[in-house]
């Protein structure tokens, strides 16, 4: 990699906006002042394609950092040295229950080391904080991504505020908690603490990871299809069904998939993405069934509160790449949510949190449908970790069969003979 | 007259003022007509086919103008009118 200054490399040519094509130089910068649309980076891919082949990136560190060469830093990775390439699961067990001949989940909830694919989103983001000279970092956030921020501030010494609703899971503001940032607690939903930050983006000079470098950050979920492609030897699968709150992880994954094929790294692409929403919280996958291609902000009430963005900021660009790419989107209900958790933990041994319930609820729904074809090779993104939001299944899941410590009490009560010793 | 409430990246556009007032019988007119005391808000506001930016959200008393008649919505003595860009703009 380049030693460049950080504002552009031979990689990297500066931000563009998405609406207007305005150019920037690549700082924390997130909107065009021009016309209002989100900024993103721009790349030379001519110069990424002269260098960069499947052994190259085969050769590289077992994370996310093995694709650095279509990832937004100027020099070496500093944080989060250890995120990502996680384990790419052949779900044999839920595909018999559902009917589909080849399913795999892809397993972010051993992300390290927060147990989510925020890490891969937070190791970019802070990694091109420092290239920018910030020492403090923010963020607004539904838990993962403060929990995210949190850990790898601590870990690279780095000032910390997190800002998070008021009614999260315990188990998410105790994984903020115990890193020591700053952890805010705002009277209101996950939208309200956007705006927040936003203001509070426009008084301090901190880097908040997804608003002054949320160009760089949502970079960091391209890593995701990276991933499973070259997990299944360097093909794209026929579907990628993909949990939904900004739309942001859905649009990156169809990005990062483009990517692959304009570089030659994939020989084929026709993939589709599909999205999954909360009934409760479902913007974007409304406006989808509408076909339209804006949305209505809503109040967000699901028990998917990682989910819970009402006021989607990339809500048009994911219903711009699912249209693109022939997928679909569906919403599950919280009931729905929670069979879907225990359907994959009672199938395939995967404790997911509410978000990879709302994903394998819609997989389910699609297959019923016949969206998702029985011989058709699908991805399930499964991006958190159940441990986070045990809240959520609390009562659906039984309580221990308690015994004193007796060997014929235990028999007793499980009706096993002592005959079978 | 209609009251129009202009977001802070505009005000450099309308001398600072935060809010103003213009006659106008639906949203189309309010943007010529707001153009016209305050030359290139359009441009901003509009893209080069003068449709509305999509990353401009314009609301008519508190409800957006695209579940309305976008900028055919017409407009009376009275209305409330605020643009507001749709990703907010901490770094402005």
């Amino acid at each position: 990699m380049s030693k460049a200054s950080p504002m552009s490399t031979d990689r990297i040519k500066g931000l563009i906006c998405r609406e207007c094509g305005k150019e920037y130089p690549a700082v924390s910068l997130h909107v065009c002042d021009m016309c209002f649309g989100p900024l993103e980076v721009q790349y030379d891919y001519k110069v990424i394609k002269a260098r960069l082949t499947r052994t190259a990136i085969e050769a590289g560190p077992k994370s996310l950092w093995r694709y650095a060469d279509l990832l937004p830093i100027a020099g070496e990775p500093t944080v989060g040295l250890a995120a990502g390439f996680t384990p790419l699961v052949r779900a044999k067990n839920l595909g018999d229950e559902l009917g589909l001949d080849t399913l795999y989940i892809k397993n972010d909830t051993v992300n390290h080391p927060t147990l989510s694919f925020k890490d891969r989103v937070v190791s970019v983001a802070l990694t091109r904080a420092r290239e920018l000279g910030y020492d403090t970092v923010a963020c607004a956030s539904t838990g993962n991504l403060a929990n995210s921020v949190a850990a790898h501030a601590a870990a690279a010494k780095m000032q910390c505020y997190v800002f998070i609703p008021h009614d999260l899971e315990a188990s998410k503001v105790l994984g903020n908690l115990v890193y020591r940032p700053n952890v805010v607690e705002v009277e209101g939903n996950y939208d309200d603490v956007n705006r927040l930050c936003s203001e509070i983006a426009g008084e301090h000079k901190w880097a908040f990871v997804n608003v002054n470098i949320r160009p760089y950050y949502a970079e960091g979920s391209k890593t995701l299809a990276y991933e499973v492609v070259e997990q299944l030897g360097w093909v794209a699968p026929d579907h990628i069904v993909v949990p939904m709150a900004s739309g942001s992880l859905l649009t990156k994954i169809w990005k990062g998939l483009n990517e692959f094929h304009k570089l030659g790294l994939i020989d084929r692409l026709a993939t589709r993405v599909d999205g999954a929403q909360a009934e409760g919280c479902s913007p974007i996958a409304t406006a989808h069934k509408l076909g339209r291609d804006f949305f209505k902000p809503v109040k967000p009430a699901t028990i998917a509160k990682s989910l819970a963005i009402g006021n989607p900021a990339d809500g048009y660009y994911a219903l711009k790449a699912t249209a693109e790419s022939g997928g679909a989107m569906e919403t599950v209900t919280d009931e729905e949510i929670i069979e879907g958790m225990t359907l994959l933990a009672q199938t395939e041994g995967i404790f997911a949190e509410t978000a990879g319930g709302v994903t394998i609820g819609v997989l389910k729904k699609l297959v019923k449908q016949g969206l998702i074809k029985r011989a058709e090779t699908t991805v399930a993104l499964v991006t958190g970790n159940g441990l986070k939001t045990q809240e959520a299944v609390m009562n659906a899941v039984g309580r221990p069969t308690r015994i004193s410590p007796s060997l014929v009490h235990f028999q007793k009560t499980f009706g096993l003979g002592n005959h079978e010793r | 007259m209609v009251r129009v409430r202009i977001p802070t990246p505009l005000r450099t556009l309308t001398g600072g003022k935060g809010e103003v007032e213009t006659p106008a019988s639906d949203i189309q007119s309010l943007i010529e007509s707001l153009n016209s005391q305050f030359p290139g808000l359009k441009d901003r506001v509009c893209d080069d086919k003068g449709e509305i930016r999509r990353f401009v959200n314009i609301y008519l008393n508190e409800e957006d103008i695209r579940f309305l008649k976008g900028k055919h919505t017409p407009l009376k003595d009275g209305d409330e009118v605020s643009i507001v860009p749709a990703i907010a703009g901490g770094a402005f």
